[in-house]
């Protein structure tokens, strides 16, 4: 579990975060959404460590990250997966590589036994042959795998993703998004997701935060998103006529 | 952000980089890819440079030299002193400046502006340390061979330019290379060499690094990059050759 006390970050004069609180359960899928700007993505790259905090405090399982000894937080790191927007893959490695580069740094497992695991993680997110393969020779949607499969190759306790959809398809978008839920469920792991994908909020939103100017302005779960009357988060994710009109086709139908 | 500003960032970056290796394997395996990179794949413009502009030197000392009170052995020994004390050290290394300094900060800015250093970090990697160390190990410990390479091919290159034109004979160049030839020449162009290996190394790395923006900062830190590792290096040149030669 993952709580976030009155968190604060800005960069020079600008606050970007204002006192967020919010908390992530383990096999549960979180979503942070809210418009460019809101601080959705410093909120996330607060959480796995890249920025530091001004004030507030962040804690996993009880154990507070700017509390940590080196050796905790090399620990804590290793329980940390990390999917990256663009994927971020290392584009000079393959993707067996890719995968692998965790395992050989940070184990002592032998090379059979990392191959082994390379293997079971690309099956699990479906992408058998492609273990020679560059990144570049890849497509969004494999790239987006790759990067998952190397996020869970290490067995994270807590799995971060900033924007995943973002470039892809629908269809290979909500294979994504089953993807990490999948595999949210199954391993019990910590999921919290950045995205600005309003499908994959209705998809697979089990909690919904909504960020507004740095504030937690909302939280509820995608089925109290529909009820909700808060206006900011209506004039956000019913911007479009599409999902207006789901909306009120939920309304009247629950009614 | 003013010099100051940015030397005590470099500065800073060196202490990351100068930290013991997560893992020997990756490190070994990262600085066996380096020295092919930075090393191997600059063989061929050095060779290919050293010889030509060896043989240029020695022409152009024979034409400027046509007084018979001189005797012939001095372009030789012109040729010679000129190689191994300014044109391989210092020269072949503002060409690698070039080559290979483009190449550093194009490959980390790329990595910065794509994430992959993040994911490395929040993988817990020292990143600098995982990125920059195998060059600078690989730059230092490959260039003083690279600039061997440099001398011996610019004073063939001489050699056969006279040969070839006509304007000294073999056995008066021979001659010149041998008279008064110091060892100590060859220890300052080497320790220069170290350190111009040094600079190509970390200069380039620092503006990769710390780029920030998308393709165009890291086109632009590329040149920023070429242009300062090449100031340093002409710096560095002017002090060490007053340290060591005067």
């Amino acid at each position: 579990m993952i709580e976030v006390k009155d968190l604060r970050k800005g960069f020079g004069d600008v606050q970007v975060l204002k006192g967020i609180t919010a908390s992530f359960y383990p096999g549960q899928t979180s979503l942070i959404i809210g418009q460019s700007g809101a601080g959705k993505t410093v909120l996330l790259k607060t959480l796995i460590g890249l920025h530091q905090p001004e004030s507030g405090s962040i804690s996993f399982d009880g154990r507070i990250n700017t509390n940590f000894s080196i050796e905790e937080k090399r620990q804590w790191r290793q329980e940390i997966g990390m999917v990256f927007q663009g994927g971020a893959l290392f584009d000079s490695q393959t993707v067996e590589e890719n995968i692998m580069f965790p395992l050989k740094m940070f184990t002592k497992q032998p090379q059979s036994e990392m191959l082994d695991r390379v293997n079971f993680v690309l099956n699990r997110v479906n992408l058998e042959n492609s273990n020679k393969k560059l990144p570049a020779e890849l497509s969004g949607g494999m790239q987006k795998r790759v990067a998952i499969a190397r996020a869970i190759v290490m067995n994270p306790k807590y799995l971060f993703c900033d924007e995943p959809n973002s470039g892809l398809d629908p269809s290979t978008a909500i294979v994504i998004d089953n993807l990490i839920q999948e595999i949210t469920d199954e391993y019990k792991i910590t999921t919290v997701i950045n995205t600005h994908d309003m499908n994959s909020v209705m998809e697979i939103g089990e909690k919904i935060l909504f960020l507004k100017n740095g504030r937690k302005a909302w939280e509820g779960s995608s089925e109290e998103m529909f009820k909700t009357d808060n206006e900011a988060v209506v004039n956000f994710v019913y911007s479009s006529n599409l999902f207006k009109k789901v909306r009120e086709a939920y309304l009247n139908e629950t009614k | 952000m003013n010099y100051i500003e940015h030397t005590g960032k470099y500065f800073i970056m060196l202490k990351q980089v100068f930290k013991r290796p997560q893992k020997g394997v990756i490190f070994y395996e990262s600085l066996v890819k380096e020295i092919e990179e930075l090393g191997l794949k600059s063989l061929g413009i050095i060779m290919f440079i050293s010889f030509f502009i060896g043989g240029v030197i020695a022409l152009q000392t024979a034409l400027n030299l046509d007084s018979p009170f001189i005797p012939r052995s001095l372009i030789g020994f012109a040729a010679k002193r000129s190689i191994i004390l300014e044109f391989a050290p210092t020269f072949c290394s503002i060409i690698l400046a070039g080559k290979v300094g483009s190449y550093i900060t194009s490959s980390i800015g790329t990595m910065r502006v794509t994430e992959q250093i993040d994911a490395l970090e929040v993988m817990g990697v020292n990143s600098l340390n995982h990125l920059v160390l195998p060059k600078i190990i690989a730059t230092v410990f490959f260039y003083p061979f690279l600039i061997a390479l440099g001398m011996m091919l610019g004073i063939f290159g001489g050699w056969l330019a006279g040969i070839l034109s006509g304007l000294f004979s073999g056995v008066d160049y021979i001659e010149g290379l041998q008279t008064d030839f110091k060892p100590f020449f060859l220890v300052y162009a080497i320790i220069k060499t170290l350190v111009f290996a040094f600079l190509i190394a970390t200069v380039p790395s620092y503006h990769g690094y710390y780029v920030k923006g998308g393709s165009i900062a890291v086109g632009k830190a590329s040149t920023q990059s070429v242009v300062w590792t090449t100031i340093l290096i002409v710096i560095a040149n002017y002090f060490l050759t007053q340290m060591l030669l005067t």
